[in-house]
């Protein structure tokens, strides 16, 4: 291996990169339209149904009709019941905004939790008492409240915005250009150099990640300027997690460039990657509440752990040692990506 | 002398097609050989396996007597006939990316004027010229200072000018001691660059020498050329080599007195009548019955 190849090819994709102009501009101007945007229309708010909690609920899906709770409550409309094994889940969920109202499910009196930060919870909170209109409500209710910390919805979208365009830049700037690469006859004249099929990979991933690294510092500080984005945890330990969603992303794109000389079907390859990952990955929404083989086909795919962890980071205050499940997934997944990734690449086919 | 490299019955398939079939030959060192053939006839497909590009279906290449190793791609220089480089860069930059490829490399500045790309250097590759950029992929070809050379159609594409420069340099890089192999379907850039050469048809070596011993062997003295209009009778009953090609007749013969005075006698008309020394068309035509360019 030299890394006197490594080095050159390195700094040759970086030239292409910053002389692209359109591309490179879009690739921050991108991102910040989209946060600039939903900063707008929503500004912190958002327009979902209400979620509700309910515990000790283990089915799936959860028989509504069958929940021991007011009947008046159960056929609102806008409420979305979500079943939690035990209580500690459900007010886990409720510390994360990811329900507005915890119900414990049974015989009355109603035992329920809301959180002291969440909007909707307060709403949430009325529709439920609402629907005990007529009978005795202080015998049949029994209010706690939480404390957690107030997440409005451009604190929570950010991350999701900025991995998306991770993953994006990273699939379509390895992904694609290597094919565009191979199909042109570029490869094949590398080929005929000492440069190996290692080097070059490695040289287009260090390029990537550096790009990528240098865009999100940009975009992050850029947006930051305008929204003042709440960050409970450390900021280096959220580029932490971004560097290695990048390495892992990445990679993936190495997978999918490794082998074709078809643009057409990479592009199509392309999407029908990206586009589950985006919608699955938590980055627009949250998948409480969803099915469960739904939620375990987001596991699949490194985005949702890279913004699972970034957002117990930023949102909770997590430390590198509460994400170190999500950081081994990504690790792992890095592994497997590029040695597949090495095994399948062909320059010129 | 160990030859620099030996073919030995090469064969190259792509399903049931053979692009090369059974193709057997040897180059000594500081020659310069060329693979001379029509459009589709294996030239480039020959070269690519010899270059380690493509896989032989069966065959060997023995590179100083020996399997080819690593060393080989330091060794060589390239020159594809379709071929891209990475987007955006200028020329000198391109040179630079390539030098840092290899460990023995030759002053850039040095190649920059042999191959004539002073003024453009600083332009982006996308920009060159049809010849300015064959000058640039022959650069990129002699940047690690190759023993062997690989130049595949050099100047197809090009004008007979940056044709002749093409050949300037060539030449130029063949007086410094290197070995070249070239394809080429241009019998002219055969002739005046290649020591030896071998004309392929179909996957196949169908002759190889030097330019002028395949000339002596296949064509006799000089062809007489007419259109086929200018015969009142079929000129097949001339007692000479007759061809006709699209609407011309091709009279071969060493007895150009003779032969005049059969088309007089015949009452041919001589208005339109040229007269050609003999070329590697010939050879290929006298071989194949087709022009190389076919």
């Amino acid at each position: 291996m030299s890394f006197k190849r490594i080095w050159i090819m390195f700094k040759a994709r970086n030239w292409e990169f910053f002389r692209d102009r359109a591309s490179f501009g879009w690739n921050f101007l991108f991102p910040f339209l989209l946060v600039a945007g939903f900063g707008i229309l929503f500004g912190g708010r958002e327009y979902n149904a209400y979620k509700i909690g309910v515990f000790p609920e283990s089915r799936n899906p959860l028989p509504v009709a069958a929940l021991a709770l007011p009947e008046a409550f159960k056929e609102t409309r806008f409420l979305q019941f979500v079943g939690f094994t035990t209580q500690e889940e459900a007010l886990e969920k409720l510390r994360h905004h990811k329900v507005d109202i915890v119900v414990r499910a049974g015989s009355p009196p109603y035992r329920y939790w809301i959180s002291d930060s969440s909007p909707k919870g307060q709403l949430a909170e009325k529709i439920f008492q609402a629907s005990l209109s007529g009978t005795l409500e202080t015998a049949l209710l029994h209010k706690e409240q939480i404390h957690s910390n107030e997440i409005r919805y451009i604190d929570w979208l950010f991350p999701g915005i900025l991995a998306m365009n991770m993953m994006f830049s990273a699939l379509w700037g390895v992904g694609y250009i290597v094919v565009r690469y191979r199909k042109n006859g570029a490869l094949r004249r590398l080929k005929a150099t000492p440069l190996t099929a290692f080097e070059y990979l490695t040289a287009q991933m260090l390029s990537r990640l550096f790009l990528l690294m240098f865009t999100l510092l940009v975009v992050w500080f850029g947006c930051d300027l305008i929204f003042h984005f709440n960050v409970s945890g450390s900021l280096g330990n959220i580029f932490v997690l971004f560097f290695l969603g990048s390495l892992s992303l990445t990679s993936l794109g190495l997978v999918l460039a490794a082998r074709g000389v078809s643009e057409e079907f990479t592009t199509g390859l392309l999407n029908f990657i990206s586009w589950p990952m985006m919608f699955l990955s938590e980055v627009w929404f949250s998948l409480e509440g969803a099915p469960g083989w739904v939620k375990q086909t987001a596991q699949l795919f490194p985005l949702t752990h890279l913004l699972k962890g970034i957002r117990k980071i930023m949102n909770d205050g997590a430390g590198l040692l509460d994400v170190i499940p999500e950081i081994t997934v990504l690790l792992m997944m890095t592994g497997v990506f590029l040695a597949l990734g090495a095994y399948l690449f062909s320059w010129d086919r | 002398m160990t030859p620099i490299l030996e073919i030995q019955h090469l064969v190259k398939k792509y399903g049931a097609l053979v692009a090369v079939n059974d193709v057997s030959f040897s180059i000594g060192p500081g020659t310069c050989f060329g693979l001379l053939g029509p459009n589709g006839a294996g030239k480039t497909t020959t070269l690519e396996v010899i270059e380690n590009i493509l896989p032989p279906t069966s065959g060997e290449i023995l590179y100083h007597g020996q399997s080819r190793t690593d060393k080989f791609k330091t060794e060589v220089g390239i020159q594809f006939q379709h071929t891209s480089l990475l987007a955006m860069l200028t020329v000198w930059e391109t040179l630079q990316v390539f030098k840092g490829l290899y460990e023995n490399t030759e002053d850039l500045d040095v190649l920059v004027e042999q191959c004539q790309l002073r003024e453009f250097k600083h332009q982006r590759h996308e920009n060159l010229s049809g010849g300015q950029r064959q000058r640039f992929l022959l650069a990129l070809a002699l940047v690690n200072r190759p023993r062997l050379l690989f130049l595949d159609e050099p100047s197809t594409g090009l004008d007979p000018q940056a044709r002749h420069n093409l050949w300037h340099i060539v030449n130029a890089v063949k007086t410094s001691g290197k070995t070249i192999v070239l394809t080429t379907h241009y019998m002219e850039e055969a002739q005046h660059l290649c020591d030896e050469v071998a004309i392929m048809d179909r996957g196949r070596i169908i002759a190889r020498g030097a330019p002028e011993e395949l000339i002596r062997t296949h064509c006799q003295g000089v062809t007489v050329v007419l259109p086929r209009t200018s015969f009142q009778e079929p000129p097949a009953t001339l007692p000479f080599r007759v061809q006709e090609v699209n609407a011309s007749v091709h009279i071969e013969t060493s007895n150009i007195d003779g032969c005049l005075k059969q088309l007089l006698a015949r009452k041919v008309d001589l208005s339109d009548m040229s007269v050609h020394s003999p070329n590697l068309e010939h050879v290929f035509l006298n071989l194949t019955g087709r022009h190389l360019r076919d």
